[in-house]
């Protein structure tokens, strides 16, 4: 290490540390402001709050509901995310295995389809579901993310199964497996790696995604968080305290899970952009 | 493969495989869309159980709704801005990342951690900076541009749209350069500095030829994100002030929803649509040219 070299890293690092704490600052002035009450919000932003107080938090965990809401996004995301993987997964076996000019034009579709922005869908989408009277309810939403989300999963899991050795599977059903038995003992575990990058994705869409569930769910006790957010914001407008304080509790679930499993989300996204 | 035997069993197995996700793929998208340009013929008003067809009227109704226009001219300029300023700056903070820097983990965790949180929320943390956080700077500190909040200001608040897409996105950016990065061979890296080719040379003839893969990959993606643009929209200014920073997104979402113009809602989602299309389809093309072998 040359002297040079130590004085670029040097610079490098402050650099780099400066731009860190403009990427992080929103969250730190939401979190100071969450404890602090309106006034002293309004006449001093920048300001430490004199002390923990929960008042605005159990204001604003009452009036969001916040656990029943919770509970909606926490439902809607993890069985639609386990149906995108498994049901996809599936799907991308056969075509990669059965590989007819129908499999490969109806494959073909699906990743066409990647470019048709939900803005195109939306409104058919609420006319057909509203005259069968679907809308309104958690499972029609799980389902739409099904129909949204397979193509993206299909596309990645067929670049895997493609190369899963054939092998493996024909000395399995030759002894006697079905199709269906070969499937879920030799190829989903040795999916399992994809399965977890497409769960990441999948979970970072459905847990934040807030137009869709919006234009389907009506009624406040279906209310996913970020719809609760959005409408406690528009109730409480000049409420500073809890506002802030309705944001941290959004916020935060997501940030205990990315303390934990931060590795596993970056390396998540990073394969899923390989393609 | 082997197939079982007997047309049923194969019919089975097929349904039982790609059944359910077809079926919802077909009921939730194909069929959707296929109905929404069979929507943008018809005046329905959203209430009404009877549709009339009006040939294009719809069309020439897109082309005739200035507001239309003026939120679109918009989102090309927003996505223009947005496009340049989340890759330039997400590929520098990942090629200073895949240098072996103490605390890169640290950096690229924290350079992320936006993306984790929804549009919704991004909005409105950000809309508190900007009227209590800036404002209060700006007049303690005696900055005349931050004196008064930028989401008042039509176009300051265009400019403060920008400011949180790029700081919403570039974190997420930078993950994929830095997943293209780390694919960029040492060796031949290596081979060029005994060349005597110094780092900025090696950027530009090694590194960035070599990095196409990812470029298209990210500029296709903040595209798609920047026409589609709706929570931070909602959620920051509402549109506002005066619908003067309405995307294009909003606008038909206020179309058909608000006014209950569906018809006329659906064929600019249309319009919409085909743009997108089209521009993304243009630089995936061009921009596949430019690839190189490793």
């Amino acid at each position: 290490m040359t002297r040079k070299r130590i004085a670029s890293s040097v610079i490098k690092f402050i650099v780099l540390t400066v731009i860190l704490i403009l990427f992080i600052v929103p969250f730190v002035f939401l979190l100071i402001n969450s404890f602090k009450e309106n006034m002293a919000i309004t006449s001093n932003p920048l300001s430490l709050p004199e002390s923990f107080s929960t008042v605005n938090y159990m204001n604003a965990f009452d009036k969001m509901n916040y656990i029943a809401a919770f509970t909606n996004s926490l439902v809607i995301t993890v069985l639609s995310v386990l149906f995108i993987s498994l049901f996809a997964a599936m799907t991308a076996h056969y075509f990669v295995r059965n590989n007819t000019k129908f499999n490969q034009y109806t494959f073909m579709l699906m990743v066409a389809s990647m470019i048709i922005p939900f803005q195109a869908i939306m409104i058919p989408l609420v006319k057909i579901y509203g005259s069968l009277d679907l809308l309104n309810s958690k499972w029609s939403l799980i389902y739409m993310y099904i129909g949204f989300g397979s193509s993206l999963a299909v596309f990645i899991y067929h670049g895997f199964v493609k190369s899963i050795p054939k092998e493996l599977e024909e000395a399995a059903l030759i002894d006697g497996c079905t199709r269906f038995q070969t499937f879920f003992r030799i190829v989903f575990p040795v999916l399992m790696p994809t399965t977890a990058t497409i769960s990441i994705l999948n979970v970072l869409w459905i847990w934040n995604d807030f137009l869709l569930p919006s234009l389907i769910l009506v009624d406040p006790e279906q209310r996913t968080l970020p719809l609760s957010t959005y409408n406690f914001y528009g109730t409480y407008t000049v409420d500073y305290g809890p506002l802030m304080a309705s944001l941290v509790l959004t916020i935060f679930p997501i940030i205990i899970i990315y303390l934990f499993a931060q590795k596993y989300i970056i390396q998540g996204v990073m394969q899923g952009s390989i393609k | 493969m082997i197939e079982e035997k007997g047309v049923w069993n194969r019919l089975r197995t097929r349904l039982l495989f790609t059944g359910p996700t077809l079926f919802a793929f077909i009921t939730v998208m194909i069929i959707p869309f296929l109905y929404g340009i069979y929507l943008t013929f018809t005046n329905w008003d959203g209430i009404s159980t009877t549709l009339s067809l009006v040939g294009v009227q719809n069309y020439l109704a897109v082309f005739r709704d200035i507001e239309f226009w003026k939120s679109f001219s918009l989102t090309l300029k927003y996505v223009f801005y947005t496009v340049v300023l989340i890759n330039v700056i997400a590929f520098m903070l990942a090629y200073v990342l895949t240098k072996g820097l103490k605390g890169q983990s640290i950096f690229r965790a924290g350079f992320f951690l936006p993306n984790l949180v929804g549009g919704i929320v991004l909005g409105f943390i950000w809309q508190f900076i900007f009227n209590n956080v800036l404002v209060y700077l700006g007049q303690h500190a005696s900055i005349q541009s931050l004196s008064t909040t930028w989401l008042a200001d039509p176009d300051k608040a265009f400019w403060a749209l920008v400011i949180v897409t790029v700081w919403q996105n570039a974190g997420y950016m930078m993950v994929i350069y830095i997943a293209g990065l780390t694919g960029v061979p040492n060796d031949i890296m290596e081979a060029a500095s005994i060349d005597g080719a110094n780092s900025w040379t090696r950027l530009r003839k090694m590194v960035l030829p070599l990095m196409v893969p990812s470029f298209i990959v990210c500029i296709f993606l903040s595209l798609q994100r920047g026409f589609m643009v709706y929570d931070v929209n909602l959620a920051l200014t509402k549109g506002g002030p005066f619908s003067s920073t309405q995307m294009v997104s909003m606008h038909v979402y206020e179309k058909a929803f608000l006014s209950r113009d569906y018809g006329v809602g659906q064929a600019e989602a249309f319009v919409l649509f085909l743009m997108v299309a089209l521009i993304t389809l243009l630089q995936v093309y061009f921009s596949k040219k430019l690839e190189v072998e490793a």
